[in-house]
């Protein structure tokens, strides 16, 4: 495994609760990477998570971090956006925290497009409550729970933001450390909402979408292929015979939300209260 | 011969998005500046047009801030309104309703008020607001002038068209009402006399928004519910001039995690609500709890369960704040009575969560908060806004364990310090842990501020003398003005009232104050939740406890009523 050292790694020995083979550890190794290779600053990075094996995520990078409630990373994100525009703002979850307990935030945060970037590793089950049905497993698998198999359609977040007109879509393999690095780059750099929708096998939990299913239902964009075409983004989102990886859609004329409703670029943190003049203006519209 | 000297009560109804509110402030704004003290309150359906809706405006010679049942003259918009109001009406209300279409019995206190006709007479409907400002303005006798000059000021924009036609609505109405006024032998309470600049006209929701602004809160996220988007609205219309982070939630959940995260990163965050979304929140009490993340959470009572009265008024969210999140921590609720009270509230409120770093709730109700009064401009007050961020340092630890519990609050980007915060167990550094050792360690860190905060805790307003009484009259939140009045109207030296505007904790030096005295209490609620808390923080009984729960404020005769009653017992 590619092991670079980057600016990222926790100062001391971890101890990591992900299970061995976990498609985690490589998913991180690209994220750590990204951040190094893009030069971001330690200090102005938040990495904001919910609950789950994969939200743990930030616990074992050298970061600030935000891990906050199962399935509402994206408001605290956002709150910590609009309350620092020199922030960098990475989420990372899992795929239940992100389309089942947070579905609701997941389409909000997209119409908002403030900028941020999520990153959701998808790994199609449940794992860290023993392997019950995730919005994204796939029809037939069995479950504790969905014991006759999972008859739901399963969540596609790809076409789910697309149809939201969210501004960056991007699939990856965590399996391929340096094509995902990549992607991530390039969410992060993206000035508005960026989604990278990580495909990652659950080794414990999931024996349908293991690496060897990946590597036989994956394959990588053509070079061809137009990322401002929403249409062709669409047909690719909802094509399941094959699942592409790469950035499907961008769209960069979208603005981000922050400049929208005006937040200035002194962190509210760096604001004053309003002094004896400015207070006294707001009774002056009672008099 | 009507004689109202002292106080008089008029109440306006009409049907929704018939313009009752356009008619009350311009004579709200019309009677403050005449001088004269005002309150007012409201009553309305859950719906935009139709029903029936009423506002009450006391105009008084002492400073009244208080609901009253009794009606002095009814002013219907709408037929409808003496149906809605019969158990108020006496034989002594005088009805202005217009007669043709009238459904109901034609008393001799009715007075033919053809709102239709001058409604035609002016050609626009619209105006028949102005038309109805006028009739009670020509009752009470304030010059015409004051009110055309006031209309010259709000349509200024509007071209003088609009002026002169409001104008001729004015005086329609104004000569009605001279004319009623001399034949009914009306005598209204003169002015106070206070035509001072220092005086302001303001609602509970406006004096509430103002304490937050003020307190320095710059970011509020929130979900519109009633009675609690008045704080939302107020603090949006200010936002740009005051530099103020506004952002409408998909739900309350998204509204307290945003505000959490919002204060992570240094802001001062405010939510609003009523029960019923912050039911939805309580997951972010116990956050801010665990992340000891100061916010301070605003809930405008309304009567539940569920969605219960959606527009009325009630107390019955004590428990609710009390007790929600899951596990053990600090917190604080305050309960304002007064609009200058609301102000300081929520400063004192932000100042605390601050300090404490804990949630801090400010409750409210919609009688309160839609209540409107003049006050005195110089009641409305700042306080210092107390703000403890500290630049972090290399190896900072966001969880130091110190001696108070209070660990110095860094945020991301100021200093070198990394800020770490975790919904899970962790240690000083912020890092996820199941060590049994130092779980002990952060329960205990983040309770020993509980002794500091309950000390730190606002002490309740006596009204009356308490050395004297032996029977202590207890109340919170917007009870404050009824028990005042009340208390004043019986003059007994038995009974002394005592405010809570802060109601958990209770401050030690409390439990002094309620030896040797009977306890009575009034609440807007059906079980008496203040008084249960009361018992179990102080030990003390609650010998009497006044409820009411049918979605109305009490009134100041039913407070006489039952005070009397137990003075007599």
């Amino acid at each position: 495994m590619n092991k670079r050292p980057t600016a990222f790694d926790m100062p001391q020995e971890t101890d990591v609760a992900w299970c061995p083979g976990c498609g985690n550890f490589m998913l991180q190794q690209s994220v750590k990477s990204a951040l190094h290779e893009l030069g971001v600053e330690r200090k102005n990075l938040v990495m904001v998570s919910g609950i789950g094996q994969a939200a743990k995520a930030p616990q074992y990078m050298n970061v600030n971090m935000f891990n906050g409630l199962h399935g509402r990373s994206l408001p605290a994100a956002l709150g910590i956006r609009l309350s620092n525009r020199n922030l960098v703002v990475v989420v990372e979850s899992g795929d239940g925290d992100m389309y089942g307990e947070g579905g609701n935030h997941f389409l909000h945060a997209i119409r908002r497009n403030a900028n941020i970037t999520v990153i959701v590793h998808n790994n199609m089950v449940y794992g860290l409550t023993k392997g019950q049905a995730s919005p994204t497993s796939q029809r037939g698998m069995k479950t504790p729970v969905q014991v006759n198999g999972v008859k739901l359609e399963p969540f596609n977040p790809m076409a789910v933001a697309l149809a939201l007109n969210a501004p960056f879509i991007a699939r990856a393999y965590a399996g391929d450390i340096e094509e995902t690095k990549k992607i991530i780059m390039q969410a992060i750099s993206f000035r508005g909402f960026s989604l990278v929708d990580v495909f990652q096998p659950c080794v414990v939990f999931n024996k349908v979408n293991t690496y060897q299913w990946f590597k036989e239902n994956i394959s990588y964009l053509q070079d061809n292929h137009d990322t401002s075409d929403r249409t062709a983004a669409f047909r690719l989102a909802t094509e399941m015979d094959t699942l592409t990886l790469g950035v499907l859609y961008r769209n960069d004329d979208r603005e981000c939300y922050e400049d929208l409703i005006g937040v200035g670029s002194t962190p509210l943190y760096q604001r004053n209260p309003p002094d004896e003049k400015a207070f006294q203006s707001m009774i002056d519209a009672y008099q | 011969m009507h004689h109202y000297l002292h106080d008089i009560s008029m109440v306006f109804g009409g049907e929704a998005g018939q313009g009752l509110q356009t008619v009350t402030d311009t004579l709200l704004r019309i009677l403050k500046k005449s001088g004269y003290n005002v309150f007012s309150c409201m009553e309305y359906m859950s719906r935009i047009r139709g029903g029936c809706n009423t506002t009450e405006i006391r105009v008084t010679d002492k400073n009244r801030k208080a609901y009253l049942r009794r009606i002095d003259m009814l002013f219907a918009l709408s037929p409808l309104a003496v149906e809605h109001l019969q158990s108020r009406i006496s034989t002594e209300t005088l009805i202005f309703a217009e007669k043709e279409g009238f459904t109901g019995k034609w008393t001799e206190n009715c007075i033919d008020t053809p709102w239709t006709k001058f409604t035609d007479e002016t050609g626009m409907p619209v105006f028949a607001n102005t038309v109805a400002a006028g009739v009670v303005l020509g009752i009470t006798g304030i010059s015409l002038e004051l009110f055309t000059g006031y209309l010259r000021e709000q349509f200024a924009t509007k071209g003088d068209e609009i002026i002169s036609k409001n104008s001729t609505a004015a005086k329609l109405g104004y000569d009605f009402g001279c004319k009623i006024a001399a034949a009914e032998k009306i005598v209204l309470p003169s002015p106070t006399a206070i035509k001072s600049p220092e005086r302001a006209l303001m609602d509970g929701n406006a004096a509430l928004g103002i304490g937050a602004v003020a307190a320095g809160c710059n970011f509020i996220s929130s979900y519109p519910m009633s009675p609690g988007t008045g704080l939302l609205t107020f603090m949006a219309s200010r936002s740009k001039v005051y530099g103020i982070v506004v952002d409408q939630a998909e739900d309350e959940i998204a509204a307290i995690n945003s505000a959490i995260g919002a204060s992570y990163a240094g802001a001062r965050a405010v939510v609003t609500t009523s029960g019923g979304g912050f039911a939805l929140m309580q997951e972010g009490v116990s956050l801010a709890g665990i992340l000891e993340t100061p916010v301070v959470i605003h809930i405008g009572q309304r009567p539940g369960p569920a969605t219960g009265l959606p527009t009325r008024t009630e107390q019955g969210d004590l428990n609710l704040a009390l007790y929600a999140g899951q596990g053990d921590f600090a917190r604080a609720i305050l309960s304002p009575g007064t609009l200058e009270d609301l102000t300081e509230s929520i400063q004192n409120a932000s100042n605390l969560a601050d300090r404490f770093q804990i949630p801090v709730f400010v409750l409210t109700d919609q009688y309160l908060l839609d209540s409107i009064t003049t006050i005195d401009r110089a009641s409305i007050k700042q306080l210092p806004v107390k703000m403890s961020l500290i630049q972090t340092t290399d190896n900072y630890r966001r969880y130091a364990l110190t001696a108070d519990g209070l660990s110095p609050r860094g945020v991301p980007e100021y200093g070198e310090g990394l800020v770490r915060v975790d919904s899970d167990e962790h240690d000083e550094y912020g890092l996820i842990t199941e060590s049994s050792e130092v779980r002990r360690l952060m329960v205990e860190k983040r309770l020993k501020r509980k002794q500091p905060l309950r000390e730190a805790a606002l002490m309740p307003t006596i009204i009356g003398r308490i050395e004297e009484a032996d029977t202590l009259v207890i109340s919170w939140g917007s009870n404050r003005g009824v028990l005042e009045e009340a208390l004043d109207k019986i003059g007994s030296n038995k009974l002394a009232g005592i405010h809570f505007s802060q109601i958990f904790p209770i401050n030690p030096a409390v439990f002094s104050l309620l030896e040797n005295k009977l306890l009575v209490i009034m609440e807007n609620n059906a079980t008496g939740q203040f008084a249960d808390l009361l018992s179990l923080e102080t030990g003390r009984t609650i010998s009497h406890r006044i409820l009411k729960s049918t979605g109305e404020p009490f009134s100041v005769e039913e407070v006489l009523e039952a005070l009397t009653e137990i003075d007599h017992e």
